[in-house]
């Protein structure tokens, strides 16, 4: 049993990690990874949605009439979404301010919903809570390793929590501003994912 | 008559239907619980940082320097249905003015808008956007960008807030046409409330 829960939480931090294995979850990521406090900001919220959509559809896996399932996982995301919302709003106002948007679109994103179909709704409690844990932190940590390379090389500083850098790089730093745009999110996750390949490829 | 089988199948396919519904209303109900439990929880947190992270810096846009500080003198006047939050300022030439926050509908939902009123000449002083849902990029310049909204500032209240598609003054941001008209929407409301309301408000002041 330990060695399966594990198996399910550590496979989100590497075999499929989200968004680059899973490729589900793009939008955010690439919406929102102009600065490392974003990525984190967003990877903690995505883990609290997932963990406890996971453990509530798995515990009314037996219970969901299998014809009306969908509608039963959107309405439990949507609400723990809607929880986390309130309490970004309550708790970490800024970074409300600079996610604002995505975080209600995370009930649209896919990752909690093709959890909760492909894993949740056929595995029990504690399994599902390992793989939701797992692959919110390995969100998190994709999202933070994205929102890095773009903010250090695109604006010179590196913010890690609370709106102010934590480092910037010297005046005579040009920053690299493609990399803060759309397209050059595209490149930088595509970059990423090849370096991920080269390494599994070993 | 139907056939023994038939009607068993009948049976079957209302138990199965009446399940769905049950689990379906039940789930919701649920939710919708503990969402209103949430939200009361944090209600008040919330007011506080929007009040922080939104009315104050809209307040400090619109009067720049205050002899007083309009966030701590703030009182409310009555309406109809609800309570309308007054934020006083005496501006640094000595004269009296007012903001308050009102909401038009914009793109991606309800969008506020503080708007500053000299009491003294019946003139707007400035409006700023606040809490807001509009397109990043888009409706959002409504915010970031002070083009369009510094068009509110100085008008009297003589003049028709509403884009200049629909007969109006202002000049619509392109792109953002739905959010251009709900900022208009949302001046002109305040531009009723401050008619109906500043006698009340003036006799609060003193």
């Amino acid at each position: 049993m330990a060695q399966s829960l594990a198996k399910e939480f550590t496979k989100g931090l590497w075999a499929e990690i989200p968004p680059f294995r899973l490729v589900l979850g793009l939008c955010p990521a690439l919406a929102v990874t102009k600065s490392l406090e974003n990525g984190i900001g967003m990877g903690i919220a995505l883990t609290f949605v997932l963990v406890c959509s996971n453990l509530f559809i798995s515990l009314l896996r037996t219970i969901i009439p299998s014809k009306v399932r969908i509608a039963c996982f959107i309405v439990i995301v949507a609400t723990f979404v809607t929880i986390v919302e309130l309490l970004m709003q309550a708790y970490a106002y800024e970074l409300f301010l600079t996610l604002g948007i995505f975080i209600p679109l995370i009930v649209v994103n896919c990752i909690p919903l093709g959890r909760a179909e492909a894993f949740a709704y056929k595995k029990g409690p504690l399994l599902s809570i390992a793989d939701g844990l797992g692959l919110g932190i390995g969100y998190g940590m994709s999202l933070s390793a994205l929102a890095s390379v773009r903010e250090i090389l695109g604006n010179g500083t590196l913010t890690i929590w609370g709106g102010t850098p934590a480092f910037t790089l010297g005046p005579d730093f040009l920053p690299f501003k493609f990399l803060l745009t759309a397209p050059g999110a595209f490149v930088g996750l595509g970059l990423m994912l090849c370096l991920m390949n080269l390494i599994g490829k070993k | 008559m139907p056939s023994g089988q038939k009607l068993w199948e009948g049976v079957y396919a209302m138990r199965e239907m009446i399940n769905m519904i049950v689990v379906l209303t039940v789930l919701t109900t649920f939710s919708g619980g503990l969402l209103a439990a949430v939200k009361s929880k944090t209600q008040v947190r919330i007011e506080n940082q929007v009040l922080k992270f939104q009315k104050a810096p809209a307040i400090k846009g619109i009067f720049p320097e205050t002899t007083n500080d309009p966030l701590a003198e703030r009182f409310n006047v009555k309406t109809e249905n609800t309570e309308l939050q007054i934020f006083p300022a005496k501006l640094s030439d000595g004269a009296k003015a007012i903001a308050f926050e009102t909401s038009g509908t914009g793109f991606g939902g309800s969008l506020g808008l503080m708007v500053g009123i000299n009491l003294d000449t019946d003139t707007i002083v400035g409006v700023r956007v606040t809490t807001h849902s509009e397109t990043p990029g888009i409706g959002s310049r409504a915010k970031d960008n002070l083009s369009f909204v510094s068009q509110f500032s100085g008008k009297g209240l003589d003049t028709v807030f509403a884009v200049k598609a629909d007969g109006g003054a202002i000049d619509a941001m392109s792109g953002a046409t739905v959010t251009s008209k709900a900022v208009s929407l949302a001046a002109t409301q305040a531009k009723e409330i401050y008619q109906k309301l500043k006698p009340e408000i003036v006799k609060q002041m003193e």
